[in-house]
């Protein structure tokens, strides 16, 4: 057996929409077309999509080739939309590849989704047995964990309760602790971290640390950086179906964090396409403005700073209770805070058709760095625009937040707060 | 998808895209009968949750069924029944009927119910459906418990010909497998399945002679009528309890060419349309 576990030789994927994108067909629509298709062709209908497949096909992915050696921990970062979850399907055989081959030597757990196959009606215990058979392992496998996994999940008391009774919380819980006593020799793992509690993601990165730890070979997709630095030592950039791409991974996620600002900075707000929402609202521009209403290029830290958002209205839309949000990034992918005027009772129930939002903060609490913000507006409750990159980056500056001349602790630390200190005696 | 092979050599995948007509995994199934197991168990418990009546359900269904059958065909309607009481001679013909339809039924509906899965994780997806026909054994089972009092209350005396029932079984596990294989991997692309297949079933029942003889069939339609695979089947179950008539006739074996033709053709259109499940459902 050589040293290369995971070998890629342009693998492709070719995806139909247009016509397919409501998934299936009926069965009118396929003998109408079968009645249909000889006639058009006849008549040389150019339009026709049918004689322009062109139109209706997408490559989610296009020429993949990489390889991965035993014991390595690689992360596949890209935008959404970059073929990322794609290429574990066809590694985990979920879907079949349009073009190209690849080569696994191993078992292979592939873990997709948490809790796949969780049947509400069993108890934790039935669906132990289940969702470990449907990840793969084996009965006397299962047997031999099972105190394990119901005391990693925390749910001793509740084993024989149906999961239909249990939080949300729980359930995640359970199917984490199912997945992650897995136990195969190549590892394939998709955006799994993003639900549950803080406590509780901490405790599955730890695990995941610990497979990785163990000399077992792991794909890892995920879009929180911070994770993909800490448990990866190789990454792989993919962007619209192509790795344009791979190496060590702080090269990798610099690199991407800096397409993205690029794309964010160079494109402008009104042109960007990597957006979802109704698009009656979107906006149009972004900007800070300091303490004296004057736009500018950084903050400071501690003084008063108001963020404006400059939006558009689609043509013959009069948008009624319109909400706006934003919220900054640091650098490694962690939000700090999310603020929509709706958390303030400050809702616009009608707007001008173009204009700008302001949203003024006292005394900026973010430390001195680099912050991309991302921002969403919805219209009745119903998402109008969400550009998927964030809307632009704030410089900001040291500043005197705590009026004492103190910077704080430092530029790890993102977040300032201010308080007042006491002593009593006993 | 964990355990691709217990054995070294095919720890080796090799992902490549298929072309044309693939052939049935076999040993695939045969690596992945664990999850076939639980997948069957699931079905068994979750049947009859938070149902009051439970597995009574089982024995409920055929036997009101023979019931009115018993009624409407056998006292109005004085269909003749070979000198057997009507209610045994109806329910001798229920029990594999009811197993059937209710297995083509679960097979179709098995691939778009168990989505989630098929998105999710990879398995010879040929489980899915052969788990919904095992799981409906189970009710076929307890049905068949009812027969025994009906025959002991009768006094008839199953003959040898009883010793063929396990053969009847299989057979009516692969004609439900092979027609539900196509549907099932139909209902995948195209959902108008879902509406056609009680239709297909109530039509398919008047077809079997299940609440008639079938020698109640005019000589010249007896070689079409005889392509329906479950015409051999029900006939044989009747036969082979209640020893009236001849078993291995050409009309049974007929009807097993029919089956495995159906099978064969089944598994093969599945294993064809199979790749793009996981894009369709």
């Amino acid at each position: 057996m050589s040293d290369i576990v995971i070998h890629t030789e342009n693998l492709s994927k070719l995806y139909r929409i247009g016509e397919y994108q409501g998934g299936y067909r009926t069965l009118r629509e396929t003998i109408v077309n079968a009645f249909s298709a000889p006639f058009r062709y006849l008549r040389r209908h150019p339009q026709s999509s049918n004689l322009n497949p062109g139109l209706d096909l997408i490559w989610a992915l296009k020429d993949i080739s990489f390889e991965v050696k035993r014991g390595e921990v690689v992360g596949i970062i890209g935008p959404n939309g970059a073929g990322k979850s794609t290429l574990l399907r066809i590694l985990s055989r979920i879907t079949e590849p349009t073009e190209g081959w690849a080569e696994i030597q191993g078992r292979v757990g592939s873990l997709l989704e948490v809790g796949t196959g969780f049947h509400h009606e069993l108890t934790g215990r039935e669906n132990i047995y289940l969702n470990g058979a449907i990840l793969g392992m084996k009965k006397g496998e299962i047997d031999r964990k099972f105190d394990e996994i119901v005391a990693f999940a925390e749910i001793e008391k509740f084993i024989d309760t149906p999961v239909k009774r249990y939080s949300s919380g729980m359930r995640v819980r359970l199917a984490f602790a199912v997945a992650a006593h897995l136990e195969p020799e190549i590892l394939l793992v998709d955006e799994v971290l993003a639900v549950g509690d803080a406590a509780f993601q901490k405790k599955c990165l730890g695990k995941m640390g610990e497979v990785a730890g163990e000399g077992r070979t792991v794909l890892f997709v995920s879009h929180n950086m911070a994770a993909i630095e800490n448990l990866c030592d190789k990454a792989v950039l993919l962007e619209s179906g192509h790795i344009t791409q791979q190496g060590s991974t702080p090269t990798i996620v610099r690199d991407y964090l800096e397409s993205i600002l690029r794309n964010v900075v160079s494109v402008p707000l009104s042109e960007r396409k990597d957006r979802s929402g109704s698009g009656k609202v979107r906006f149009t521009s972004f900007h800070v403005e300091d303490n004296h209403g004057r736009s500018v290029t950084a903050l400071q830290s501690g003084k008063d700073a108001a963020f404006v958002f400059g939006y558009s209205c689609a043509r013959g839309e009069f948008p009624r209770s319109v909400s706006v949000g934003f919220g900054p990034f640091t650098n490694d992918g962690r939000l700090l805070f999310v603020l929509y005027s709706s958390y303030t009772a400050q809702d616009f129930q009608s707007i001008p058709p173009s204009g700008h939002f302001r949203c003024c903060i006292p005394r900026l609490p973010l430390a001195p760095g680099r912050y991309r913000i991302r921002a969403r507006i919805t219209v009745g409750g119903e998402e109008a625009d969400w550009p998927k990159d964030g809307i632009g980056y704030v410089e900001i500056a040291a500043g005197d937040f705590y009026g004492t001349g103190s910077l704080g602790f430092g530029n790890n630390c993102p977040f300032l707060v201010d308080g007042s200190w006491s002593v009593t005696s006993q | 998808m964990g355990q691709i092979s217990t054995t070294k050599d095919l720890s080796v995948v090799f992902i490549k895209p298929s072309r044309g007509w693939v052939l049935p995994q076999i040993r695939d199934v045969w690596v992945y009968r664990g999850l076939l197991y639980f997948l069957v168990w699931r079905d068994l418990k979750v049947r009859y949750k938070q149902t009051v009546l439970g597995i009574l359900w089982a024995i409920i269904q055929p036997f009101f069924l023979m019931v009115i059958f018993s009624v409407f065909f056998g006292r109005l309607a004085r269909i003749p029944s070979e000198g057997i009481p009507y209610p045994i001679f109806a329910y001798a013909a229920l029990l594999p009927w009811t197993y059937f339809a209710q297995s083509l039924n679960a097979c179709n509906n098995s691939l778009v119910g168990n989505s989630h899965l098929i998105t999710k994780v990879y398995f010879p997806r040929l489980i899915i459906p052969i788990s919904s026909v095992l799981s409906g054994l189970v009710n076929f089972g307890i049905s068949f418990s009812i027969l025994l009092a009906m025959m002991l209350y009768y006094q008839i005396t199953p003959t040898l010909a009883a010793l063929l029932l396990p053969f009847l079984t299989i057979m009516a596990m692969a004609t439900a497998l092979g027609a539900g294989l196509w549907l099932s991997a139909l209902n995948v692309q195209y959902r108008d399945i879902r509406y056609a297949i009680s239709f297909l079933i109530q039509f398919w029942f008047f077809a079997t002679p299940v609440v008639y003889p079938s020698n109640l069939v005019p000589n010249k339609w007896r070689l079409i009528y005889a392509l329906n695979p479950m015409v051999g089947i029900v006939e044989g179950f009747r036969r082979a309890l209640l020893g009236k008539g001849q078993i291995i006739c050409p009309m049974f074996i007929l009807s097993i060419i029919i089956i495995v033709l159906l099978l064969v053709t089944g598994i093969l259109y599945f294993r064809r349309m199979e790749k793009g499940f996981a894009d369709v459902v």
